[in-house]
């Protein structure tokens, strides 16, 4: 199709700004943006996309910025964004991709992740929370844990368990949950940080109506795992340049500190320098194989390096800081909407970068899932199924 | 912006070069070559030359050759280090870029329509930015000295030599150059000692330009030598992979143990990386870029013991057969370990960024200024 070119999309936006003044309501604005189909160019048409090539959305994100015109700001709504949108896309009906597509890209309604539990972590598909029908309801009962956002959700993507006779990666069920609805409780989850980036979500007694079921009845763990593929593969939507992420800030202090300089930490900084430039390259190639239509599994190598070098450059910056490394800024509770990595203490940065070999998948079940999906290597004899 | 992908004429080269080397250098070849004492594989160096023409991919085409670039000749070197082929088209490509540097028009028609092997006269281990070597230069000219552990070099070949304040062309064959043989740690890329005894010399460069010539041939050797490491480990990775899926202990593939699929995991994460860190290096010095010096730096600093960590996977996973004369496994990790020094050790590297990058080491005179400064 002629338009689907950077040109062809350029003119789109363009024409598109005549009619609407990126200057005026703004969510009047994001609206018409999506349904004009620019707000992402590869969903198909009605869904808020043209069934253009996924590379040219950042030709037409540039040209709205360009313009001034106000964004979705992506960052206050990352997991639907990220995770409940292309699920939706691939798995929803029609009826619930009207229903739910346009406020979740506007931002008007926030999304969560109701999936890992205290005694599913890894191991996901041993999940507890149970759906039970009921008339055209279903009511689930169970607990939640690690859910970002929580607080400020208006729907969750859930998996409950429905069937608690199947094998266990067969007796689960894909749900939206109603984060308003009678029953759902969410309390905050304070970390190693002193803050809680996230919530545990108790479930009593809620009631789901069956048209809010996402997928067949039993199909949740294989619809699951396109919302896991795409926390696995989301990179950033700029590539970093060179010193941009932790690595920036151990080498600005390095040279702005000649009185902390010691060869053993010297060498230790060079380390981690190259480490760290081998990784944003590696990175830069994976944009590259994106863009050229030919995605590989190198997601995965820039998870695992990314947990590995924030935490090991982390570590290295409250090292460097000696007596500075003992104090820490701030342990208040607070709730952020993501954290504050470049704006707090060193310390700060340390504790945090924990989490990043933990969160989305552990490092661990990473490299098992590399071994496995990537080289062809047997998986481990289970006892589970 | 540096592209990191191969491009399909890249993708062609590739598959052009391993159909040669499957047919003409499987490791068994290699391993017999390497037992001979065999200074490199002569018919196979010639059917790379004759029939891929890769001694003119770095030639611009104003000089005779093929003006394909460095990218291409760091496709060829990935494939060549995947056979671990007993081929000098590393030094050739070195030498190559002294020439380039010196606008040295005559000698490299020569290289380029392969009438003539060239080396640069320096140690295997030397980095882009050592101290000059020892070769002085006489009346005449002459050159004396001795040059311990030069690679890729022929016996009838031309030897680019820096000596003094210049950079000298010297025929390998002249009598008053002795060559003595070298038992080598890596047998698949065999070094000799070079001994000058009056030797005639003619320059072709002298004063800063020599300089420059020899540094940017080094800098290329470092740059290039990543994707020939990349070739290692890659071949190291898919050989032990396609062993520990099919060896059975206690009643299981070797390969379904965790602490086996996270060591090659972690090997694969590495690979990919250092995939990234060599194209990189080879693309910026086609673009003749002033960070030639630092992607050459950090792919060395990166890739050398990426390719050893493979190697030695590589013969650990295998067991017992992995520590036998019998299977190639010896052959890759002594290339992994000897590369992992030559043109400068991965420390020497990271010493080199130090300075490109603003990371000084303790108590450097920038250090003591701005301590004294406060800044």
């Amino acid at each position: 199709m002629s338009d689907h070119t950077a040109d062809g999309l350029r003119a789109l936006v363009a024409a598109f700004l005549r009619r609407h003044d990126p200057g005026g309501d703004r969510l009047g604005f994001l609206r018409a943006r999506f349904d004009a189909g620019l707000a992402w160019v590869h969903h198909p048409p009605g869904r808020g996309g043209l069934g253009a090539p996924t590379d040219l959305q950042a030709v037409v994100d540039d040209a709205f910025a360009e313009a001034g015109a106000p964004d979705n700001q992506p960052r206050r709504n990352s997991i639907g964004l990220g995770m409940a949108a292309p699920t939706l896309l691939r798995h929803a009906s029609e009826a619930q991709c009207q229903r739910w597509l346009r406020p979740l890209w506007t931002g008007e309604e926030v999304w969560c992740q109701l999936f890992s539990e205290p005694d599913a972590g890894s191991d996901l598909a041993s999940l507890r929370t149970r759906a039970v029908p009921d008339g055209d309801d279903w009511v689930v009962d169970g607990q939640k844990v690690w859910t970002s956002l929580a607080h400020e959700a208006r729907w969750a993507i859930l998996l409950a368990r429905t069937d608690p006779a199947a094998p266990k990666h067969h007796g689960i069920t894909y749900f939206v949950c109603d984060m308003t609805a009678p029953g759902v409780q969410v309390r905050p989850l304070r970390q190693v940080t002193g803050e809680a980036e996230f919530n545990e979500v108790f479930l009593t007694g809620v009631r789901i109506p069956d048209t809010h079921r996402v997928g067949a009845v039993g199909h949740g763990w294989q619809i699951a795992r396109t919302t896991l593929m795409n926390e696995r593969v989301a990179i950033g939507g700029r590539p970093m340049p060179r010193e941009g992420g932790m690595v920036g800030v151990l080498a600005r202090l390095w040279r702005e500190r000649p009185d902390l300089r010691t060869g053993g930490l010297h060498e230790e900084v060079l380390h981690a320098w190259v480490r760290a430039e081998a990784a944003r390259l590696a990175a830069l190639r994976l944009r590259q194989l994106i863009a050229a239509g030919q995605p590989g599994p190198e997601g995965s190598a820039v998870k695992l390096s990314f947990a590995e070098l924030s935490q090991r450059i982390s570590g290295l910056e409250v090292e460097l800081r000696g007596a500075e490394g003992l104090r820490h800024d701030d342990w208040t509770m607070r709730r952020p909407v993501e954290p504050d990595l470049l704006g707090r203490t060193a310390t700060y940065r340390y504790l945090r970068a924990r989490g990043n070999s933990i969160e989305g998948g552990t490092s661990e079940i990473l490299r098992s899932i590399i071994a496995e999906r990537v080289l062809g290597l047997p998986a481990e004899p289970r006892v589970d199924r | 912006m540096t592209e990191l992908l191969y491009d399909a004429d890249e993708e062609a080269l590739r598959g052009s070069v391993r159909a040669l080397l499957v047919a003409h250098a499987p490791w068994q070849r290699v391993l017999a070559a390497v037992d001979g004492g065999e200074s490199y594989d002569e018919t196979l160096w010639r059917l790379l030359v004759d029939q891929i023409g890769v001694t003119g991919l770095a030639v611009p085409v104003e000089h005779g050759g093929a003006g394909a670039g460095f990218r291409e000749v760091a496709v060829v070197l990935e494939e060549l280090g995947r056979a671990v082929a007993p081929v000098p088209f590393l030094g050739a490509v070195v030498a190559t870029r002294a020439l380039l540097a010196c606008g040295e028009s005559t000698l490299l028609r020569q290289v380029a329509a392969a009438a003539r092997d060239v080396a640069l006269a320096v140690g295997l281990a030397t980095a882009p930015d050592a101290a000059p070597g020892p070769v002085t230069v006489g009346p005449g000219p002459t050159l004396s000295g001795r040059v311990p552990g030069v690679a890729d070099t022929a016996p009838n070949g031309l030897l680019l030599v820096p000596a003094g304040d210049g950079l000298y062309a010297v025929d390998a064959a002249e009598p008053a150059v002795r060559r003595h043989s070298v038992v080598s740690l890596d047998g698949t890329r065999p070094l000799v000692d070079i001994e000058f005894v009056a030797a005639p010399a003619r320059p072709v460069a002298v004063g800063p330009a020599a300089d420059t010539a020899v540094t940017a041939a080094l800098t290329a050797g470092a740059a290039l030598l990543a994707s020939e490491q990349v070739g290692i480990a890659q071949w190291c990775l898919d050989t032990t992979v396609a062993y520990v899926r099919q060896r059975h202990q206690f009643g299981r593939p070797v390969g379904s143990f965790q602490a086996v699929k996270h060591r090659l995991a972690d090997l694969w994460v590495e690979l990919t990386e250092a995939r990234a860190v060599a194209r990189h290096a080879a693309d910026r010095l086609d673009a003749a870029s002033s960070e030639a010096a630092l992607a050459a730096a950090l792919a060395q600093a990166y890739c050398g013991p990426v390719a050893v960590r493979a190697a030695e996977a590589c013969v650990q996973l295998h067991g017992g057969l992995g520590f036998t004369w019998e299977h190639p496994a010896h052959l890759y990790l002594k290339r992994a370990k000897s590369a992992a020094i030559a043109f400068g050790t991965a420390d020497r590297h990271r010493a080199a960024l130090a300075r490109l990058v603003d990371l000084p080491a303790p108590g450097t005179v920038d250090d003591v200024t701005a301590g004294h400064t406060g800044r």
